[in-house]
């Protein structure tokens, strides 16, 4: 900026290897990719979404007892992503991850089938939750349940 | 690497012929006078504009418009999203500097003359880029659904309602009905992001192109200097010379909007709440609280006419003549009308000390 006008430094005819020169453009061109980086940092780590607050150790309320009867089952909100809850048959109730592992489609019930089915891509999972046809690779994580008078409660298995 | 370089130069030469396009960037020269430094403020703008664009884009990843999302997406963005309270205080700062860059840009345009013939043109899409900035303040200002923005959106959507006979059509437009809701929200959100920018894209390319068309002005004082004594006469070279000096200005701007941005983050205040009265001390932004001020103290009534019509109808006809001033000045460069300056300088000076009392008063 300083400079006179009409004078650039690239009219003046210098040594092509002078070390002084090379010294200042090292120090300019690290000072100016350091601050390039102290610009894209923030904006990279603004496009990663910050993760929602999940279940933690709390339970669930996934339905009531007079919801379900044997042999079907209701899909419910565990933290951001739907859960399962199924009545077998014989009257226990299974929880799970309605996800499936396989590409992320929520997972129902067959009540013809006694089993549960995924409707992407023809996977199966049994009433543990453990793939047992298909492409799942993982069984679906099982919930545990706890039924409190009229209320059935889902959370998290607590690790030993 | 080296080698790749030139490789892609020859691919490209061979298509587009480079060589026509260095010469058009090497034709452009900057003049160099004791004015020179003014030609900075429109380069400025743009940097400005630019950073708008890039912090906008961003925000829209989090945003969501409505009246029972948008203040809590961007209380969202400003605790949750990592350095989401720098981006969105980079977007309040820059459309602050924004605003005031491209009215720096207009006067000293103004005074400099350099709207005269054969750039008319350029400054009526200038001017008209101005009232666009505006319009992205105002309809930006609502988004975030606070206290002070709803009532800001209600009474700036009040004052083109009391012009006569058009003034009705279009506060319903505005508002998308009767009242600030939810309704206004998404309307001025799309003017936000979408209408507002396609129009000030288009402009912008108009006013750009213009410019590289005509070259950069020489104010006539200077122009007759030149004229008596050639020798004098000094220019630089847009590329590479003076676009080194304008990156180096949008470097600082880049620092100092980083560094207020991050010392006085813009605050997010109070959820708007259409049920409650409206706080104490209530204000537009800064760059329209002139007429804010004005109107508030215009008397009810002047020789029989509403006073607060008036007052309109008079913003209206300043906007009107900073329009077509081109048209209104003598087309001979060196005698220019005398009274336009010091029309300037009094309007200049009155939106001074309106937003100073404006600022002020309770």
């Amino acid at each position: 900026m300083a400079s006179p006008p009409g004078t650039s430094a690239a009219t003046q005819s210098a040594p092509a290897d002078l070390p002084r020169r090379r010294f200042v453009n090292i120090l300019l061109g690290t000072g100016l990719l350091a601050s390039a980086a102290s610009f894209f940092y923030p904006i990279l780590r603004y496009l990663v979404p910050p993760k929602l607050p999940d279940v933690g150790g709390d339970a669930v309320l996934a339905a009531r007892v007079s919801e379900l009867k044997p042999n079907t089952a209701k899909t419910f909100r565990f933290g951001t992503r739907p859960g399962l809850l199924v009545e077998t048959a014989s009257g226990e109730y299974r929880a799970m991850s309605a996800t499936c592992t396989h590409l992320g489609c929520t997972v129902q019930y067959r009540p013809d089938l006694r089993e549960i089915w995924c409707a992407c891509h023809n996977g199966m999972y049994d009433l543990n939750g453990r793939n047992i046809s298909g492409p799942p690779p993982r069984p679906l994580e099982a919930f545990e349940v706890q039924v409190r008078g009229d209320e059935i409660f889902v959370r998290r298995k607590q690790e030993a | 690497m080296a080698s790749l370089v030139t490789s892609v130069h020859a691919w490209l030469d061979e298509r587009f012929h480079l060589d026509d396009i260095k010469a058009l960037a090497q034709k452009k020269k900057v003049p160099i006078h004791r004015y020179s430094y003014w030609y900075f403020l429109g380069g400025m703008t743009l940097f400005l504009f630019g950073v708008q664009v890039l912090t906008g884009a961003l925000l829209l990843l989090y945003y969501r418009p409505g009246a029972d999302e948008a203040f809590e997406s961007v209380q969202f963005i400003i605790t949750q999203v990592q350095f989401g309270w720098l981006i969105r205080s980079v977007h309040s700062w820059s459309a602050n500097l924004l605003v005031f860059m491209a009215f720096a840009h207009l006067f000293s345009v103004l005074f400099l003359k350099a709207y005269r013939k054969p750039r008319e043109l350029t400054w009526v899409s200038g001017v008209l880029l101005l009232f666009l900035m505006l319009a992205f303040g105002f309809s930006g200002y609502l988004l975030p659904w606070n206290t002070l923005s709803y009532f800001a959106t209600k009474v700036g959507t009040e004052i083109p309602g009391q012009v006569p006979i058009i003034g009705r059509p279009v506060l319903l437009f505005l508002r998308g009905g009767e009242d600030i809701t939810g309704s206004t929200l998404t309307r001025l959100f799309g003017f936000h992001v979408a209408i507002l920018p396609a129009l000030a894209t288009l402009l912008l390319g108009i006013h750009l192109g213009l410019i590289q068309y005509f070259g950069m002005s020489v104010p006539p004082k200077v122009e007759r200097e030149w004229q008596a004594a050639p020798q004098d006469k000094r220019e630089i070279r847009f590329f590479p010379n003076f676009a080194l000096r304008e990156l180096m200005a949008w470097y600082v701007a880049l620092g100092l909007l980083g560094a207020l941005a991050a010392l006085f983050p813009w605050n997010l205040g109070v959820k708007a709440d259409p049920f409650a009265s409206a706080p104490a001390g209530i204000k537009p932004e800064w760059y329209f609280l002139f007429m804010f001020q004005t109107l508030k103290l215009i008397p009810a009534k002047i020789l029989g006419m509403d006073g607060e019509i008036l007052g309109i109808l008079a913003f209206g006809a300043v906007g009107a003549v900073a329009l077509l001033l081109p048209f209104l000045d003598r087309e001979k460069p060196f005698n220019t009308r005398r009274w336009i300056p010091g029309f300037a300088c009094i309007f200049l000076g009155y939106m001074g000390a309106m937003t100073v009392y404006g600022w002020m008063a309770k």
